[in-house]
């Protein structure tokens, strides 16, 4: 909402500085997000006096004048037929910006040297004289910057009013508050609607026309008057630039005193060309569903049920609140005009301009609620302007339908508990003061409690706890007192999920991973990217009906996605090393249920040299063992039981290759996977080198992640190692022969590790080689040779036996 | 002819002196002392030697071989001290072997940080669902249908009933419906709104907070929020609290503070006002306990919520809010 002081300064006297005023304001609630300049155009504009002026060469309509500006003289070429020698006139020079917008610039026109423009009142936005350049009257010097020759002085404050304030979208509603705090707490003086007498050459408006209210729910109240014998036309200047002071486009002077007055009161009018109303009269309806209005910005609704229509006897003609009609708007021939001011239903208007996408500063007005005491004041007024600047003859009498008054409220106020809940202690006649700043009216009812009666624009106060908003804004938020809450002194824990959040946080950033944050999210088509199922219930993607971009269009299903991406958006910035991960949700459709199931996930990536060059070893990339490495880490880190990985089908993942896939699991509990991301998967990401990802679900790992801790006993003796190589099979996994190892049922096994892993000559063909390295121990005792040579012989046999290997030579 | 233990003794202990390095004490060592070494075939040939000569010899010979074994070890101690005086080290500015550190993305820093000196004041850390019903992200915080209030914040939409929340605070109402007074809870959380240009993403995160019990007074809320502000930020932070509507507090209070870049003075990222907003705060509006049920006569609370992008951006420098979720590996190596 923007206003001007000048504005302003015709309801209420201002003696604060500009800057003053707009951080009281601020610091009432108002807050102010830009003070401008309103002559800020003019910044460049200067006194000149024309001192020698010739006809242009090549030009017939044109002349050049050499101009005096102060600090030199500028040649400057000029087409005004009153441009003459002596005369004091505005100069625009290079780099000026006038109110048009147009950018003056040293040139040549037609051949000649123009350095500056010459510029009329229309021009600078002064006046709408525009047949020839202002001349001036004033004793300034030429060089004067013109603002400062002629006493321009206005600003324009831009005010972010908040939706609970409608009264403050006027020029008087700030007025008001501004009467709150000025140095007087002056109040506002209230334009008079000074209505011409009625004339005598027509009766009154009930023989004209009437208003049927058919809806009162939605129209609570209608008021209307005539104006006949108007002549449409341009505005008057102060008009004009009212409007253009709060960034208003001026249309015509019935339109724009419509408009001025709604700037001024808040309240929203319109104008009819009477003689384009059916039967010349009024009424207001709800729309028959399906009906169709062209509204006066010649777009075409359809219209519903809850919409709410102003007719004629015939057809609708503007829809109510919102927008008027194409078939009865204002427009050069008019002569007779009818005023309509009106209280509309806030959410039906809402509504209906959420519906047809018509924002306008009516339907802003009248969804947050208008003053509905304030109707006849505003018809009034536009009916008193109407008459005088469109020269109309003023019909006796208005038109006041008011079938469902809206009552005004009481609120009865208790001392001591609005106190309270500001932590003030605040008199009953501080608190009479500051509401009867605002225009309440404050009786005393007993011992600490105030009656308060709300005036009407007041739409937001309802209770107490508002009344003490306004109280604690107007004594000042800073003032009052900082305390502290009595808070016990108890220390909650965080929840497992948070506890091991942060932990899971902790030990990958202690391996080397990196957060990243995605968006929740994703491509419509990432699905196809992973190479999903058609039957994979991550394909079930629930839908953001009104995205921002086709890319931001569902709610992932997978952190996948977003992982890959970063590493082409980071591959393609010359980071090639990346080890990255997230923890967000996943969002999954839960059937018979409103809200999906957020699932909690953690996906993480390698990527690149797990080994830079360096001078203590070559580059080294990085692959499948290196993750499960850091993985077993991971769940070390975490103490949660043993975790196996075992290999992966290609089905049960679909977005890492075979064969270097792998599950992980703890004990029956799935914990997650891990692989080698698919060919294809790479391709759709534009991504040029090999990744490895894994990805875990949050919920099994919070009750896989002891918190618990238990000392145990540190070994009293030593233990013993003894080395096996073993030849096998290649389809042999060395998981199984690891497995094998440690569960061989003796119980002196304390580890079993394998050295080694060898293909090739000497081996034979479909063979490997393979080392373990056995570390035996006795709880009770020290272990001997020959005690442990008998174990690690059975145990040897057991594995040749057992995966049909044969010792080597 | 075999030489004399003395002979022996007298040879070795002369080459054992003799020797410079630890390789050649080592193989004098061995020369005399190892398995096949003279001394030690001495001793082995004490027990052909006639039955009375045997004593003598064998004594003899155990003598020279203890007298050695120090000499080898006085030799040893003399090469190492000499070769570590030699020894000119390493070259300890060779850079040593890398160990990979990873980082927390700022955001989630800040937000860590926040929760803790949350938690230092008594407030326990819930988490809530990211899509949300219309019910606890609008019409349980005071916000109706149809209400210009809706306008504050452009929402997504998942079905008509349905939306991605667009603040943390339907927290609220969840944590207050399970639970009586007092409610001492932050929130922090992921939270969406349809808008996207220079200084919006789509997506950002908050925490909110949520204080209800007996006596709980707007100047309480100050106290709290400026402790906070001391805390995230510092001690020399001033605040000010400045009127402003949430349908779901009253009164309601935007908090700002001076500017942690120019202090005060103006700059571009406080647009020259010296303040910057942080927070949003107010009393619980009685409506949301009417809502939930609490007793709005005996029970008052306060409500805050706050942007971690925001503050995040003020104590890290960061310039651009899209630096976020760009996730710029050069950018997130930073924190």
């Amino acid at each position: 909402m923007k206003v001007s002081l000048s504005w302003l300064r015709e309801y209420i006297p201002i003696t604060m500085e500009t800057k003053d005023l707009a951080d009281a304001l601020t610091m009432a609630g108002l807050e102010i997000e830009s003070v401008d300049n309103r002559y800020e155009s003019l910044d460049n504009v200067v006194v000149s006096r024309i001192v020698e002026i010739k006809e242009h060469p090549n030009a017939d309509k044109l002349r050049v004048c050499q101009v005096d500006v102060g600090d030199g003289i500028l040649s400057v070429v000029c087409g005004a037929p009153n441009a003459a020698k002596g005369l004091l006139i505005p100069c625009a020079l290079e780099g000026a910006t006038l109110p048009n917008g147009m950018v003056i610039k040293k040139g040549r026109l037609r051949g000649e040297l123009s350095e500056g423009m010459l510029c009329s009142a229309s021009e600078l936005g002064l006046s709408l004289e525009k047949s020839g350049i202002m001349e001036l009257r004033t004793d300034a010097l030429p060089g004067t910057p013109l603002a400062q020759a002629l006493g321009l002085n206005d600003a324009t404050l831009d005010i972010s009013v908040t939706p609970n304030r409608p009264d403050c979208l006027s020029i008087i509603g700030i007025a008001r508050e501004i009467g709150a705090f000025e140095a007087h707490k002056t109040k506002v003086t209230y334009p008079d609607p000074n209505l011409a007498s009625p004339s005598k050459d027509y009766k009154s408006i009930s023989e004209y026309t009437s208003v049927q209210i058919k809806d009162p729910d939605l129209c609570p109240r209608y008021a209307a008057r005539l104006v006949f014998d108007v002549t449409v036309g341009p505005s008057p200047f102060w008009l004009q630039d009212r409007l253009i002071s709060v960034g208003m486009k001026p249309i015509n002077n019935i339109v724009d005193v419509t408009n001025f007055v709604m700037m001024e009161t808040g309240q929203p009018l319109h104008a009819f060309d009477f003689d384009r109303l059916g039967e010349n009269r009024i009424v207001v309806r709800a729309a028959s569903p399906g009906e169709v209005f062209t509204t006066l910005d010649d777009r075409e609704h359809t219209l519903d049920s809850e919409m709410l229509m102003i007719c004629d006897g015939e057809k609708p003609v503007a829809l109510a609140g919102v927008m008027g009609g194409l078939n009865s708007e204002i427009y050069e021939k008019t002569t007779r005009v009818l005023i309509e001011s009106a209280y509309f239903d806030p959410a039906c208007i809402r509504k209906t301009s959420k519906k047809t996408a018509l924002s306008t500063d009516a339907a802003y007005r009248f969804e947050r609620g208008i003053d509905p005491g304030g109707v006849l004041f505003a018809l009034n007024r536009a009916a008193s302007l109407i008459t005088s600047i469109g020269n109309g003859t003023l019909v006796d009498g208005q038109i006041d339908e008011y079938p469902k008054p809206i009552p005004s409220r009481e609120i009865t106020v208790n001392i001591q508990a609005l106190n309270k809940r500001l932590g003030t202690s605040l008199t009953m006649e501080d608190i009479k003061g500051y509401l009867e700043s605002i225009e309440m009216t404050v009786q005393p009812l007993s011992e600490g409690v105030l009656s308060i009666h709300v005036p009407t624009f007041r739409v937001d106060l309802e209770r107490p706890e508002d009344i003490s908003e306004e109280v604690a804004r107007l004594w000042g938020y800073n003032r009052i007192k900082t305390t502290f809450p009595p808070i016990p002194a108890e220390a909650f824990e965080l929840t497992p999920n948070l506890r091991v959040k942060n932990l899971v946080r902790s030990v990958l950033t202690g391996y080397g991973f990196s957060e990243t944050i995605h968006y929740s999210f994703i491509h419509s088509r990432s699905c196809d990217a992973l190479r999903l199922s058609a039957h994979d219930p991550r394909r079930n993607v629930i839908d953001v009906l009104n995205p921002i971009s086709e890319d931001q269009s569902v709610m992932r299903t997978s952190l996948v996605p977003g992982i890959l991406s970063t590493i082409h958006y980071n591959n393609a910035r010359q980071v090639k090393n990346l080890m990255i991960f997230e923890i967000g949700k996943v969002f999954l459709k839960k059937e018979d249920s409103v809200l999906p199931d957020e699932v909690e996930m953690i996906v993480g990536a390698i990527t690149g040299n797990s080994q830079e060059p360096s001078w203590y070893s070559k580059e080294i990339e990085c692959d499948f063992f290196d993750l499960k490495g850091l993985l077993d880490g991971f769940f070390k880190g975490l103490h949660t039981p043993v975790v196996d990985f075992s290999a992966l089908t290609e089905a049960e993942c679909t977005y890492t290759r075979k064969g270097y896939s792998a599950r992980m699991s703890a004990g029956n509990e799935p914990v997650g996977l891990l692989g080698k991301v698919h060919q294809d998967v790479l391709d759709a990401y534009d991504i040029r080198q090999d990744v490895f990802i894994f990805e875990i679900a949050l919920a099994p790992l919070v009750n896989l992640a002891r918190d618990e801790r238990e000392a145990g006993p540190i070994p009293r003796y030593p233990s013993v190692s003894r080395d096996t190589t073993i030849i096998c099979g290649n389809d042999v996994r060395s998981g199984a022969l690891l497995s094998c190892l440690r569960k061989s049922g003796e119980d002196l096994v304390e580890k079993a590790e394998l050295l080694d892993l060898y293909t090739g000559d000497p081996i034979p063909k479909g063979k490997k080689s393979l080392s373990f390295r056995m570390t035996y121990r006795s709880q009770s005792k020290t272990l001997k040779d020959k005690d442990v040579n008998k174990i690690h012989t059975k145990i040897t046999q057991m594995l040749l036996d057992h995966f049909n290997a044969d010792l080597p030579g | 002819m075999q030489k004399s233990i003395d002979q022996i003794y007298h040879e070795a202990l002369k080459d054992i002196e003799g020797a410079d390095t630890l390789e050649s004490v080592e193989a004098h060592s061995i020369t005399y002392l190892g398995r096949k070494g003279l001394v030690t075939q001495f001793l082995r040939s004490v027990a052909t030697l006639p039955a009375d000569e045997r004593p003598l010899a064998g004594k003899r010979a155990n003598e020279v071989k203890q007298a050695l074994d120090a000499a080898v070890l006085a030799a040893t101690k003399r090469c190492e001290l000499a070769a570590e005086k030699a020894d000119e080290g390493i070259d300890v500015t060779l850079p040593g072997r890398t160990v990979k550190q990873g980082t927390l993305h700022p955001l989630t820093r800040v937000t860590l940080e926040i929760c803790d000196i949350f938690t230092h004041l008594g407030f326990q850390i819930v988490e809530g669902p990211e899509i949300e019903t219309d019910y606890y992200n609008f019409e349980a915080l005071n916000i109706p249908k149809n209400h210009p209030a809706r306008d504050m914040q452009d929402t997504f939409y998942i079905s008509e009933n349905t939306v991605l929340r667009t603040h943390t605070s339907p927290t609220q109402p969840r944590v207050m419906e399970k639970q009586d007074p007092p409610v001492r809870i932050i929130a922090p959380g992921k939270v969406y709104r349809c808008d996207s240009d220079l200084t919006h993403t789509p997506m950002f995160h908050q925490v909110e907070g949520l204080l209800v019990d007996e006596h709980i007074s707007f100047g309480d809320l100050k106290g709290i929020l400026t402790t906070f502000i001391h805390k995230i930020f510092d001690e020399e932070t001033s605040l000010r609290f400045r009127p402003s509507f949430f349908p779901f507090t009253e009164p309601s209070a935007e908090v700002d503070i001076r500017c942690v870049i120019c202090r005060g003075k103006g700059c571009r990222v406080c647009s020259q006002t010296g303040w910057l907003e942080v927070l949003g705060a107010g009393m619980v509006h009685p409506a949301v306990f009417e809502n939930i049920g609490y007793d709005t006569q005996k029970y008052t609370g306060f409500a805050f919520g706050m942007g971690v992008e925001r503050i995040t951006m003020l104590k890290y420098g960061v310039d651009d809010i899209r630096k976020y979720f760009e996730n710029d590996l050069r950018f997130l190596r930073q924190f």
